[in-house]
């Protein structure tokens, strides 16, 4: 099996193929659709804007990429920005995503001691039992990095969710598509595991 | 609810683990690569290590330290030292570093801190400050640079939300005054600088034991503590602080 990694200037990439590495998996790494195409699977991180994101993977015609991968029923990972960018819009840039899931993204709110970025630390309630949380002892600590949050469709099932003032969603799953706000190949051995279970993940 | 985060600091010399640089009898005290790992496994929340090599020509040392821990830990951390261009933070972010730290190189270059956040995100730049108590300031601190050797004009407030205003993520606040005397974190310089910064604060100097971390993480309002000594001498374990801090009501991975 061969796992295909987005590069689209979304951020340093060096921490997932380490994470891959460690699984002892094989990858792809690309910022061209034609080497990505025929992976079985893609994982697609992201640090940064919603909107330069969206300018840049448009711009290479990844965009196209996630939505035949969808369409043919490969697993797909979104990370971080690339949870976001997966639903229709964004506050962030007033952005217009990919709208593979329905929903979209807003500023987290923040408040007395709850500084933006929510950097750091939580917990993550995982809120189905599902293959892709398989062997995560519930309401472990995952590392996060974000401004903005998704608010997927009513109709969308959920992963997980945390809290930070409000409580919001951190992790969602339709079909062959999966999110997760935080960083898995950062939070340590049961990040890892994550990971491990989504390169496993037969929907 | 975010958790506060327990950094572990080392000083890196020529690929090696060594006693804090305020001392002029240096100590080696292992490998970092080794090091990093075993407090990865003890559950620490990130790591900081200050390359503090001398010589110019053996820096590329440090860059295949990076390589290695990030081969082998998978938390964020933290590398700084004599960072002064933004190819010097590009080779360490490609290493697989998480962030970087800058602090002498950008109190003399400030734009660095635009460029680097510019180039790989606010969340990536760190400026770590190094503050003196001085009345004659402002905010009553001042900040100096070289390791604390050299005083500036610039007041630790106004210097951290430049910092802030020019991209920088977080703040690591190192108080020279309470450096190495282990009686306890500078609470007041803490507390003012995260209240007025609406980034997080990782809390520098002065560690010694748990109730340290505690009072500086809930009295001094950091979003995380950084220690050394007190850990690479076996004096405490992780967790031992941890489960200190978690019996005081403060929120921490465990």
């Amino acid at each position: 099996m061969t796992v295909g990694i987005l590069d689209y200037d979304a951020g340093n990439l060096t921490s997932v193929e380490n994470a891959l590495r460690h699984l002892g998996h094989r990858w792809v790494l690309s910022r061209e659709p034609e080497a990505l195409k025929d992976t079985d699977r893609l994982i697609f991180p992201g640090d940064g804007h919603a909107a330069t994101s969206m300018d840049n993977l448009k711009a290479r015609g990844l965009d196209q990429l996630l939505v035949d991968f969808v369409a043919r029923g490969r697993p797909v990972l979104g990370i971080c920005v690339g949870s976001q960018i997966v639903l229709d819009s964004s506050e962030e840039g007033d952005a217009r995503c990919l709208g593979l899931i329905p929903g979209t993204c807003r500023r987290l709110p923040g408040g007395p001691g709850l500084k933006v970025p929510h950097m750091g630390w939580n917990t993550v309630h995982f809120e189905a039992d599902h293959a892709l949380v398989a062997g995560v002892p519930q309401d472990s600590s995952f590392y996060f990095v974000h401004s903005y949050y998704t608010i997927p469709d009513a109709s969308v099932p959920l992963l997980g969710t945390t809290d930070h003032g409000i409580r919001f969603v951190v992790g969602f799953v339709k079909d062959t598509l999966a999110t997760w706000q935080f960083h898995p190949e950062k939070s340590g051995e049961v990040g890892l595991k994550l990971v491990d279970n989504f390169l496993n993940w037969r929907p | 609810m975010l958790q506060k985060r327990v950094v572990v600091c080392l000083d890196v010399r020529d690929g090696r683990t060594v006693k804090s640089v305020q001392f002029e009898n240096t100590q080696e005290l292992g490998d970092p690569v080794a090091m990093a790992e075993a407090y990865y496994r003890q559950g620490v929340d990130e790591l900081v290590f200050y390359d503090i090599t001398a010589s110019a020509e053996r820096r590329g040392i440090m860059i295949d330290v990076v390589r290695r821990v990030a081969e082998r830990i998978f938390i964020p951390f933290c590398v700084g030292g004599g960072l002064a261009t933004v190819d010097d933070i590009k080779a360490v972010i490609l290493a697989g570093a998480e962030k970087v730290s800058l602090n002498s190189q950008a109190v003399k270059n400030p734009d660095l801190i635009r460029q680097g956040a510019k180039m790989y995100g606010s969340q990536s730049i760190v400026l770590a400050i190094d503050a003196k108590a001085d009345a004659s300031m402002p905010c009553g601190y001042r900040v100096v640079i070289n390791g604390g050797r050299t005083p500036t004009d610039l007041d630790v407030l106004d210097w951290a939300r430049k910092g802030h205003e020019l991209g920088a993520g977080e703040i690591v606040l190192n108080s020279i005054d309470a450096d190495g005397t282990k009686a306890g974190y500078e609470l007041t310089l803490t507390k003012m600088i995260s209240q007025a910064l609406p980034i997080p604060v990782v809390a520098s100097g002065g560690a010694g034991t748990p109730e340290h971390l505690r009072a500086v993480l809930q009295e001094g309002k950091a979003d995380a503590a950084l220690v050394a000594s007190m850990v690479h001498y076996g004096t405490y374990t992780l967790a031992q602080i941890k489960d200190e801090l978690a019996a005081s009501g403060v929120a921490v991975r465990r």
